[in-house]
């Protein structure tokens, strides 16, 4: 098929930033949108131009690299999928597909569609572990049974990649579904529990400080988590950040 | 140099709680005066940082990804072995020692392996301390599923997405030593060489991939978590930035290579569809568990699905060929990896193959799903199900165990795994070989240790399913915080590593004289026809099988492609800023001179062992027809490579294999 990219284009975090369009032909439908960027680029070094900066790496979704913003969506249409698993068959013939970075204030451009998260690891750093050191003689590991419905829905939560999705996708730009996932994550276990109040204060402190808007209940980060983390996480943590507040010393 | 892998003495069960007893520690005063750099952030590196910064030394940690979080370890999807024995189904570390050596068939080193099943246990202590969400069973208990080529269920998962939730156990950790400080993260930096200043690593050259800066950093011991090479087939089930740069800088440094030629070739991978293809993906072994993998049995049945003709479910029962479990009915469908992959090779190559390139096999869930639902129907006291409602609750059962990879496949191939048997074929996935380290992880240069994939030390020729998790966290949290203290002790007075060395700025220039060389070359073609053309000759030649005429040929073939590479390769863009196609440039002159030396590695070794398939040393007759035939007499050693200043140019050494503990016999699973 043929197709017209419309793709953001800025050289560096000073630069101002425009669209640039690059037709682009003979896109299989078996390609993976990413693949067909390869392409694109392949073409544009071969002329000499720069090619297109994107962030991929593992290509199978579970990295959490790929951050595009494509037709307006977060990951692209289709959901529960990263970029990387969006493939061609989604489109058709003639298709002008929009490609843009995740945009958010906490999310500054490097170049063209990467962008630095490095927001998120600071927010992990805050608070987001347990307090346990390598140890050869921690309890086994079977000393503590948890109820198979808790360590599912730990898991639920422990399965976001990072992405940024939700924060791109939100009005707001607010990170409340990452930080709540893993919040939940360790609410859910009787490991996370001790250290429970520090942790959701920590993290919440750092996330406003990174400049993430608050959570208006639009719903639109649960529709575009790749993973599907549930809006439930955000209330739970709401629930956890209440509890500490009123009981802190 | 002669190798010394410093096994201690004693007794096998022994040597590692001896070693322990005997090595020099660092006192707590002490460790905040050294510095340790870790390079790359996936399970060995994650963790290995985050436990000697809790241990007190100052730590810099580097990947070139932009979070710690996204190492590949991450992609990781069956689960993670320890001799836990939960199941009372007779596992014990021995055993655990004894498939690992086995499956490796015989070329991995007793001492090494043996620690690995001593500390399996440990790991998962670990990680459930951490808040890592196993499966558990409704008892509230760890749950365990089965991988091939052993008879004991020892893995222990987190749906078909274990390596992710290790790893951001292990990256949990790393941050809360970020937090403290304990940990300097420098991540979107790429190690470009190792520093030997007086015959020790002390320090590294990175460059910051945001700003292009070449950076200096100096410390006592340098630790390479680097991962495996797999990516020099260009087509792998590894991630697109995985690269061998950082261990062949330490090659070129001195640090010898171990096994370059031991492959791993995943048997169930989805199939290649295109010349656009950028990478390959991996179906778990885990689906092995509940899945059947056949080909028809008639030629013509072949032929007509090839042409679109016939669909796998148009075959009936009698005419299809379960070819693992007619040729090894022990094991059936879990054979270890490379056996499973050859067994798929073979019948593809003899024209029974499903897809429209002839390189696919079926893996059939079809029995597994009326199996489940007749035993769901059960549980749920429905007399007399229909077929639709046991296919329904069947489906649900799979769906539970396995969801994540069939939506994968659904969305890569396009076609609903639940109704279409799948279409799988082998490809590369990993590398047993790596840079050569002795008993405490230290490669041939005092002070540059190797841990996880980035070492040759634990898998021999063929790594059985999730062990990779545990020889990385093994790794990791339990063998180099020791012994790289045992190194460090005599570091307590040297003082902070002067960057302003000699030794710092010749390394220096030779990384921007090749930055500056890629960038002024006036070539004409992209990183990634020499990268194509070069995988294409290591998957053919060098790849599930090997001969000594295809090896040469393919020694040949890469040297003109690297010759071509230096002169046509076109790389834009600049050395100060973000530039994604200098990266690639680097990492592929890299992939270059090491294809050659796996190459020359492979046809040096005349024996078929584990990955390593020869098709001149094969079983020609008897019960094991067609199986590989190794050479103990000749080849039960290491083969160690030496760099001896241009590619191509290697000297063997060999650290021979003494087997005190597992008999050396044929390896069969029938």
């Amino acid at each position: 098929m043929k197709l017209t990219l419309k793709i953001w284009r800025q050289s560096g975090p000073n630069d101002k930033g425009k669209i640039v369009d690059y037709p682009v032909n003979n896109v299989s439908e078996d390609m993976s949108f990413l693949e067909m960027l390869d392409v694109l680029n392949d073409d544009l070094v071969r002329k000499g131009e720069d090619p297109i900066a994107f962030d991929h790496d593992c290509r199978e979704g579970i990295c959490g690299s790929c951050s595009l913003f494509i037709n307006g969506e977060a990951h692209g249409p289709g959901r529960l999928i990263t970029t990387c698993q969006l493939h061609m068959r989604k489109f058709k013939d003639g298709d002008t597909i929009h490609v843009e970075p995740w945009r958010a204030e906490a999310f500054p451009v490097i170049k063209d569609l990467a962008v630095d998260r490095g927001a998120f690891d600071r927010i992990q750093a805050a608070g987001g572990f347990v307090s346990v050191n390598t140890s050869g003689n921690l309890v086994d590991g079977n000393a503590v049974p948890i109820p198979k419905d808790d360590a599912d829905k730990a898991f639920d939560a422990a399965t976001c990649i990072g992405c940024g999705a939700c924060v791109a996708t939100c009005v707001n730009s607010s990170a409340m579904l990452f930080v709540a996932a893993k919040v939940s994550q360790f609410a859910l276990l009787p490991q996370g529990k001790p250290e429970a109040k520090r942790r959701v204060m920590a993290m919440v402190e750092q996330m406003d400080k990174e400049g993430f808007g608050n959570c208006s209940n639009t719903g639109a980060c649960e529709v575009e988590c790749p993973k599907g983390i549930s809006l439930e996480h955000i209330a739970r943590m709401n629930r956890e950040y209440l509890a500490a507040s009123v009981t802190k010393e | 140099m002669a190798l010394d892998s410093k096994i201690p003495p004693g007794p096998i069960d022994k040597k590692w709680t001896y070693h322990k007893g005997h090595m020099r520690i660092v006192a707590p005063a002490n460790k905040r005066r050294i510095d340790v750099i870790v390079v790359g952030t996936g399970l060995a590196g994650a963790s290995a940082a985050a436990s000697l910064a809790e241990m007190g030394y100052n730590v810099k940690a580097f990947c070139f990804q932009d979070s710690a979080r996204r190492a590949h370890s991450i992609a990781a999807q069956g689960g993670i072995n320890a001799a836990k024995n939960y199941q009372n189904d007779g596992d014990s570390t021995y055993r655990l020692f004894y498939d690992t050596v086995k499956g490796g068939d015989y070329r991995a080193r007793e001492a090494n392996v043996y620690r690995l099943a001593e500390v399996s246990a440990n790991i998962i202590d670990q990680c459930v301390a951490q808040g890592v969400p196993f499966a558990r069973d409704y008892g509230g208990l760890l749950d365990n599923r089965s991988f091939g080529g052993v008879q004991v269920s020892r893995t222990f998962y987190a749906r078909g997405q274990t390596g992710q939730q290790l790893l951001l156990g292990a990256y949990s950790a790393l941050m809360r030593q970020v937090g403290k400080g304990a940990v300097k993260m420098y991540d979107r930096h790429e190690m470009l060489d190792v520093v030997i200043v007086d015959g020790k690593a002390r320090g590294i050259i990175a460059r910051n991939l945001i700003t292009g800066e070449i950076e200096r950093h100096g410390a006592h011991a340098v630790l390479l978590c680097t991962g495996g090479y797999g990516n020099v087939f260009f087509l792998s089930t590894n991630a697109m930035g995985s690269n061998v740069t950082a261990a062949w800088k330490a090659h070129k440094r001195g640090a010898y290579f171990g096994n370059p030629c031991y492959t791993q070739i995943h048997p169930t991978c989805i199939p290649v569809s295109g010349t656009h293809q950028s990478k390959l993906t991996l179906m778990s072994e885990s689906l092995r568990n509940d899945g059947r993998i056949w080909v028809p049995a008639k030629l013509e049945d072949a032929k007509a699905i090839r042409e679109g003709k016939k669909k796998g479910s148009d075959i009936p029962e009698a005419d299809r060929d379960y070819y693992l479990e007619r040729r090894y009915p022990a094991f059936g469908n879990l054979v270890p990896r490379d056996v499973a992959s050859r067994a798929a090779k073979e019948r593809c190559d003899a024209g029974y193959g499903v897809n429209k390139t002839g390189e696919a096999v079926y893996l059939d869930f079809s029995a597994a799903i009326e199996r489940y639902g007749k035993l769901q129907a059960n549980v749920l006291k429905i007399e007399n199900p229909s077929k639709e409602k046991i296919t329904e609750l069947g489906r649900a059962v799979v769906s539970e165990k396995y969801g994540n990879l069939f939506d994968m496949y659904e969305n890569i191939v396009g076609e609903n795994p639940y109704d279409h048997a799948m279409k799988i074929y082998p490809a590369v996935h990993y590398t047993m070989g790596g840079l050569w380290v002795d008993y405490n992880l230290q490669t041939t240069v005092p002070g540059l240790f190797a841990l996880g994939e980035a070492n040759f030390s634990d898998h021999g020729a063929n790594r059985l399913g999730a062990s990779a998790l545990m020889q990385g966290l093994a790794d990791g949290y339990f063998v180099v915080p020791y012994t790289v203290g045992d190194y460090l002790a005599d570091d307590i007075r040297t003082g902070p590593i002067d960057t302003k060395r000699a030794e710092f700025d010749a390394a220096e220039k030779e990384v921007k004289d090749r930055i500056n060389h890629f960038l002024n070359n006036k070539g004409t073609k992209p990183v990634d026809d020499f990268h194509r053309a070069l995988g294409k000759v290591m998957w053919d030649k060098c790849g599930m099988a090997r001969n000594a005429e295809g090896l040469k040929q393919a020694i040949e073939e890469i040297r003109a492609i690297r010759a071509d590479f230096w002169q046509n390769v076109r790389v834009p863009g600049k050395a100060d800023g973000f530039n994604q196609e200098l990266e690639k440039a680097g990492r592929v002159a890299d992939f270059l001179e090491l294809g050659e030396l796996m190459c020359l590695d492979a046809l040096d070794r005349n024996e078929s062992c584990g990955g390593h398939f020869r098709e001149e040393y094969s079983e020609t007759e008897g019960p094991q027809q067609g199986e590989a035939k190794r050479d103990d007499a000749n080849y039960a050693y290491v083969a160690a490579w030496e760099w001896l200043g241009e590619a191509g140019k290697a000297q063997l050494h060999k650290e021979p294999l003494t087997f005190e503990e597992v008999k050396l016999t044929q390896r069969s699973y029938k």
